[in-house]
């Protein structure tokens, strides 16, 4: 069973292009860094080990911050931060926008037309300032901006959801469980979901990518998550003022976000690619 | 043959398909003739390679696909060897070719007269005046109605038997050595397809215009043909006229493909002791303000398969939808057993789900694709049964002898590795694990091979005297309805126009509407068409 797995991914490896590989080796530093982030990184997170805005030395391979904390292991713990914010954002933003229109899809009617209509209010309001203006309210913190950025992202999900959706619940199949009583979770969640799979993680792919953005921006206005914990967007606004000395160390953690986002969609393209031709 | 008279010539043709990397042939060493004016007729099942052959004959594969070896001498030229523009500037002006499903050979955003006569203003062959006016003299050939005009309408302003003779006049507007029909009539309803079939052979016959009928349906092709090839997985069984072919096939394929249409169940007439097992009365119902079923009525005796017959339009699948509860009904009503059913699936109890199974036409679209076999069945089982997980095992393993799939091989694999006709049991034997007391079978053998629906035929008379099931089953092919139907019901419009026993109705219809019906129907006979012809005449 093993082996012909093995025999048949094997073509599949040697298919994968040149991009999606560097997109695999830049999505596995990055995991492993967030992963092992107390293990490998040379300091602590918070600790204050020396002056203010240090250049690159042999302590401080990337120097110290604004209040003397080491650059480098900064970075690293912002990889467990950032990505971690954003994973979870994302997988509530999934939770809510698959789970609302699948049904949507599914049940139809007036559900349908409730749900439909409240996400066009949600889209009708720029997102930023939306997101600006509930923290502003509820105060910023880390769970709070978790929730709001899934909600808002959810819209996007629901209609992707709602669209795919729609065309298995048109299956005779679905038909079939109608009459045979399933309840409606048993229809979403065996009947429709699996079948709507490749689309919807393609699009996981794409909209962590947007929340990760979304995310970093939050961050680098101050809303996100808050100090001491270190965090790519919020480096990048602390450091800021180093790059008029020309200094290039805070473009560091926004070079990271570009280079995991490019990363993420080189294997989102790939899977985009295989999963159009195995359905063909 | 003297060679003159030769247009089209094959030899040794092989054309192959690339499957997981590795070119796979699908035409094996193929030889073909044709000769000026003569229709050759090409018949087998699906896969048999009908229409790659047909396309080749153009000196064309489809994408993935490619011409492995063998000569295609089309008035002497190699098609195979061909440059792309020389091919390019055959096909049109001297190959044309008829696609099966004229609907969606049409660009709908052209009127049909600019679609008809580009081909013979692209090649250079005529003016667009000149063009357009030989356009309007073939649809009066096709005899299509309002010629003058006809052609300034878009392809959604005619219905499909028109849209396929426009098609035909678009193939003849050159005035082609060839043309190659792929299955012209098969998305047709039998009253149109008998006209369409006349106007195409009336065009072909006049115009003195070889060609290549390719079907599925042997009684067709036995109407259009001058000689016949019987294909069986891209080899040639035999070729004969097409008179010799039907009195006398050689091969034992050839003979099955024949005797297929064979099949007949016993009729069971009522008995006065009986009451009906389901019975529908004065069923209404609409798709928004459309109304597509008009007071139908009619009873379903236990243990007997009423067929329902019409054509595309008549409402029959609708009829499947409101008893199974999918469509509530505007008003009327379903009573199973003397007892009324509500009327949407929502407010039925799980006993009353139960008792009544719907089997799809489509058994594609009737399985879920990431599941295997065995949850398929098992599903049902586990809903309506207290049985526990071994037993619900043994049972699956039961119904899948009983459906003759062998349950060690079948019971892991996913709908993407059965045949159709494994599909079509698969979704037999889920209805089955329900153990309903009625099946509504709603064009289940439309999507499936002659010999592969014979065989569903014969599953599904031997499970209704093992197990007593009723049948509704819907169908517009009049021949099913003779092999497996006690009674019949004939649609047309949302009405029922007749209804009786099977004997009573084929044999002496009473309705005009069944009696063309009937008279439709292709026959196993070559004069069949020159008959029915000659008698609407008279």
């Amino acid at each position: 069973m093993i082996i012909s797995v093995a025999s048949r991914l094997r073509p599949e490896l040697a298919s994968i292009p040149i991009t999606a590989w560097a997109g695999i080796l830049v999505i596995g530093v990055i995991g492993v860094c967030a992963i092992l982030a107390p293990a490998i990184s040379p300091y602590s997170e918070t600790a204050i080990v020396g002056d203010a805005f240090e250049t690159w030395s042999r302590e401080h391979w990337l120097g110290t911050d604004n209040l003397g904390r080491d650059m480098l292991s900064r970075l690293i713990f912002g990889a467990r931060n950032t990505v971690g914010l954003a994973l979870a954002t994302t997988l509530l933003a999934f939770a809510i926008g698959l789970s609302t229109g699948l049904s949507a899809a599914v049940v139809g009617g007036y559900l349908d037309l409730l749900l439909g209509r409240a996400v066009d209010v949600l889209m009708a309001i720029p997102q930023l300032i939306f997101a600006l203006l509930i923290l502003a309210v509820v105060g910023p913190s880390a769970v709070s901006m978790i929730c709001v950025v899934a909600v808002l992202e959810s819209t996007r999900i629901f209609r992707l959801a709602r669209a795919v959706g729609m065309s298995i619940v048109a299956m005779d199949f679905v038909d079939v469980a109608r009459l045979r009583g399933e309840s409606l979770g048993s229809i979403v969640f065996r009947e429709v979901l699996p079948n709507a799979a490749a689309p919807l993680v393609a699009e996981f792919g794409l909209r962590f990518c947007f929340v990760f953005l979304f995310v970093s921006a939050l961050s680098f206005l101050g809303l996100g998550l808050q100090p001491p914990a270190a965090d790519w967007g919020s480096m990048v606004h602390d450091n800021a003022s180093l790059i008029t000395f020309g200094d290039i160390t805070p473009l560091i953690p926004a070079a990271a976000i570009a280079i995991l986002t490019i990363g993420v969609n080189f294997v989102v393209d790939w899977y985009l690619s295989i999963s159009s031709r195995t359905a063909h | 043959m003297n060679t003159q008279d030769q247009l089209l010539h094959v030899s040794g043709l092989r054309i192959e398909a690339k499957s997981e990397g590795i070119w796979k042939p699908l035409v094996h060493e193929l030889d073909l003739e044709l000769r000026k004016g003569e229709v050759l007729g090409l018949i087998g099942e699906s896969g048999a390679g009908k229409s790659t052959i047909g396309l080749a004959a153009m000196g064309y594969a489809r994408p993935g696909c490619r011409i492995a070896a063998g000569t295609i001498l089309f008035d002497g030229r190699d098609l195979a060897l061909a440059s792309e523009a020389e091919r390019t500037k055959l096909r049109g002006s001297r190959i044309a070719y008829v696609a099966q499903s004229a609907a969606a050979a049409f660009n709908p955003a052209h009127r049909l007269i600019e679609q008809c006569t580009e081909v013979a203003v692209e090649h250079q062959v005529k003016t667009k005046d000149a063009a357009s006016r030989d356009a309007i003299a073939l649809y009066k050939e096709m005899r299509l109605p309002e010629p003058e005009s006809i052609g300034f309408r878009y392809p959604h302003e005619v219905s499909g038997g028109q849209l396929q003779r426009a098609m035909t006049a678009m193939a003849m507007i050159c005035q082609p050595d060839l043309i190659i029909f792929d299955e012209p009539t098969t998305a047709l309803d039998v009253t149109t397809q008998i006209e369409v079939l006349a106007s195409i052979r009336g065009i072909v016959e006049r115009h003195h215009t070889a060609a290549i009928y390719i079907s599925h349906d042997l009684a067709i092709v036995a109407q259009m043909a001058d000689r016949i090839m019987v294909l069986q997985n891209g080899r040639l069984v035999e070729q004969a006229p097409t008179r010799t072919m039907l009195s006398a096939p050689r091969e034992i394929y050839t003979q099955t493909l024949w005797a297929v249409r064979q099949f007949k169940t016993v009729e069971k007439a009522r008995t006065a002791a009986e009451s009906p097992q389901l019975s529908v009365s004065d069923l209404n119902a609409s798709y928004g303000l459309v109304k597509v079923l008009k007071d139908v009525s009619f009873d379903v005796f236990p243990q007997r398969t009423v067929a329902v017959v019409g054509e595309s339009g008549s409402g029959k699948s609708t009829l499947a939808k409101v008893i199974a509860g999918l469509l509530p009904a505007r008003s009327g009503q379903v009573a199973l057993d003397g007892k009324p059913l509500p009327t949407s699936y929502k407010n039925r109890s799980i006993e009353e789900l139960r008792s009544i199974q719907l089997v799809h036409q489509m058994p594609d679209a009737a399985l879920n694709p990431k599941q295997t076999v065995g949850t398929i069945i098992e599903r049902p089982l586990k809903l309506y049964t207290g049985l526990n997980a071994k037993a619900r095992g043994e049972r699956i393993a039961e119904l899948l002898s009983l459906l003759e799939l062998e349950p060690r091989e079948y019971i892991g694999r996913r709908p993407a590795q059965l045949s159709g006709g494994q599909k079509q049991r698969v979704c037999i034997g889920r209805a089955l694990a329900a153990e309903p007391r009625l099946m509504i079978c709603d064009e289940v053998t439309s999507a499936l091979d002659q010999i592969v629906t014979e065989g569903i035929l014969k599953l599904l008379a031997r499970i209704q005297s093992e197990l007593g099931i009723s049948y509704i089953f819907i169908t517009h092919d009049l021949t099913l309805v003779r092999a497996i139907a006690d009674e019949v019901v004939v649609m047309k419009d949302g009405v029922v126009v007749e209804a009786g026993s099977k004997s009573s109705v084929i044999a002496s219809p009473r309705s005009p509407y069944t009696k063309l019906l009937l008279s439709a129907v292709p026959e196993m006979d070559p004069d069949w068409l020159t008959r029915r012809l000659r008698t609407r005449l008279e």
